[in-house]
């Protein structure tokens, strides 16, 4: 029977955690469909990541090729196919991140193995493959089947399901001739732009006043500024109050932006997509303030009021105003 | 320049109580407001701005119901010079949406196509670089800035983090656009009234070669609500009553 193989996401020289977490799903997988899990590394000088791979999965395939040192999909999606016919793998995983979503899909069509993309629990089910998606923004989960098929392709999101520790195994690293033939002009990486270092750096503040596009207009941001100030704490915002202008990208929290593990998180008018949860989850108390009383934050916060916030916001500020809190 | 958009109408769920069907197999939709996906707008204005820098048409195609004819007709108000409606197939998953774009775009002239990043219902995040791998095109996904120089797309792509990517793809290709690419444009009623004497084309499957109208990869077999974790402790009482919790426990939490 074919393997399960995980694809390993790396950048800039380092593993990235999603790589892991898709370890841990899929030694539950190779488990349960009694085969072994394999890690495709693609990628130039990649011997300690190899090694670090090694100490958690039977096997660690790479292919060293120049030209997989930054992530090109095109290039990446030659190596995987050629890789696939080889080895039949019955499952390949990949990271639903903006390294998988550029590939996974025309990886599909190429191989013509069906794809299930943005998994938040996947299993097999005689011969098929069945997963769990998050539709509607969040609202509801779908239970997918796949169709049979001798292998499938799913992208798994990030930060759902266990790492895979550092282990005591020693998976037998194999180099594969590369299935390269040069480089590609029909898509080139030209290089990485790092986010501006500016002003208030957000993931140092213990406080956090976080808007999102439920707060319905810029004109409400500077009584959340003062709120914050009120409160020794700092404005933060979601992805949507960038995206309109309210406020400048550096104080976006999200999988986007910035990942924050304030004392206090204080989320306004924010829906909880998963894409902004991922990235404060970690704060020490939550609170959430929405007038839905079913958005999804509300099952991350520690505290909620169902309200519309202009009716609780202009008090708190003033009540909370002088007081050292 | 000529440049195709693929856009979608979708239910607005974000703040909207949500029932299930009674099979099970979807949401009701009967007392939901439907509007353009978020994403597409972006890709519509970007496309918009593109034509009025090199020339050329933006022809606008959605696969959709004939509701879906009211945000193809906002497309229009936006700027868009065409729209194309397709038959919706009975069922469908990202791939078959793929393959029926596939064989509407293969009939226009076009230099570039433009997609969402994903659907705000569904949100496959599939059918743009799907779409690029059937009609032999390369694509970027996630674009988040577009320069177009010599035949080619300089792009910048949103990673993780607040890193971007910077690559250049050769054209014709498939983009992925990104929310916060450009700025959203208020869209007048008198746009819209003069939109609505454009014409939107109706095309069947058959029309233009689908013979297969069924699922190609994944089916729905049920949806159900996300099961609830931990809840939030609710506060409860009159605002100033809330607040004089809330304060207490901020006090407590800070330490």
């Amino acid at each position: 029977m074919g393997e399960i193989f995980v694809l390993v996401e790396h950048r800039q020289g380092k593993i990235r955690d999603i790589t892991y977490e898709m370890i841990g799903l899929g030694e539950n997988l190779a488990n349960q469909k009694r085969t072994s899990l394999t890690a495709l590394l693609l990628g130039q000088d990649v011997k300690t990541m190899a090694e670090d791979l090694s100490s958690r999965v039977s096997k660690v395939l790479v292919v060293d090729d120049e030209n997989l040192r930054n992530f090109n999909s095109v290039l990446y999606q030659q190596a995987l196919s050629s890789l696939i016919s080889k080895y039949q793998p019955i499952l390949l995983l990949i990271g639903h991140s903006a390294f998988g979503m550029d590939l996974a899909p025309s990886l599909s069509i190429e191989t013509d193995l069906p794809l299930v993309t943005d998994c938040i629990g996947l299993w097999f089910e005689n011969e098929k493959l069945k997963a769990i998606r998050s539709i509607y923004g969040g609202k509801v989960n779908a239970s997918v089947s796949l169709k049979e098929s001798r292998g499938y392709i799913a992208t798994i999101r990030p930060g759902v399901f266990a790492p895979k520790p550092v282990g005591e195994k020693k998976g037998a690293i194999i180099m594969e001739h590369s299935p390269l033939k040069g480089a590609t002009d029909i898509k080139k990486f030209i290089e990485y732009i790092e986010a501006p270092i500016t002003g208030e750096d957000i993931t140092q503040a213990e406080i956090l006043v976080s808007v999102g596009q439920g707060i319905g207009g810029p004109e409400h941001i500077p009584m959340f500024e003062e709120l914050a100030k009120n409160l020794g704490g700092t404005i933060a915002c979601s992805r949507p109050v960038v995206d309109r202008n309210w406020l400048p990208k550096e104080r976006q929290v999200g999988i986007s932006g910035k990942t924050v593990k304030p004392k206090i998180y204080i989320a306004i008018g924010i829906s909880g997509a998963f894409q902004h949860v991922t990235a404060m989850q970690g704060s020490e108390t939550i609170i959430a303030i929405n007038k839905d009383p079913r958005a999804p934050i509300f099952s991350v916060a520690d505290y909620g009021i169902v309200d519309d916030f202009k009716n609780v916001i202009p008090i708190l500020k003033e009540k909370v105003k002088g007081q050292t809190l | 320049m000529n440049i195709v958009v693929c856009v979608k109408r979708v239910p607005k769920t974000a703040e909207a109580d949500i029932f299930i069907e009674k099979d099970g197999k979807d949401i009701k939709k009967d007392n939901l407001v439907f509007a353009l996906n978020d994403w597409d707008g972006y890709a519509v204005r970007e496309a918009v701005a593109l034509k009025e820098k090199f020339g050329g048409e933006v022809v606008v195609v959605s696969i959709g119901p004939e509701e879906a004819k009211e945000v193809l007709t906002r497309c229009l108000a936006m700027g868009a010079d065409r729209a194309l409606r397709i038959e919706e197939p009975p069922s469908s998953d990202a791939c078959l949406i793929a393959q029926i774009l596939s064989q509407a775009i293969k009939t226009q002239p076009f230099d570039l196509i433009l997609t969402g990043v994903q659907a705000e219902d569904d949100g496959w995040g599939q059918v743009g670089v799907a779409l690029a791998q059937i009609l032999g095109l390369p694509h970027a996904s996630i674009v988040n800035r577009i320069e177009i120089e010599d035949g080619k797309a300089k792009v910048k792509r949103e990673l993780e983090g607040g890193l971007e990517e910077l690559l250049e793809v050769k054209l014709p290709a498939v983009l992925t656009i990104q929310t916060g690419i450009n700025e959203p444009k208020y869209v007048s009623l008198s746009a819209i009234l003069e939109a609505e004497e454009k014409e939107t084309k109706e095309l069947g499957l058959e029309e233009i070669g689908v013979t297969h109208k069924e699922p190609l990869h994944t089916t729905i077999e049920q949806v159900s609500f996300p099961p609830v974790g931990k809840m939030a402790e609710i506060l409860k009482g009159s605002p100033e009553e809330v607040v004089g919790q809330l304060t207490e426990i901020i006090k407590k939490k800070k330490g």
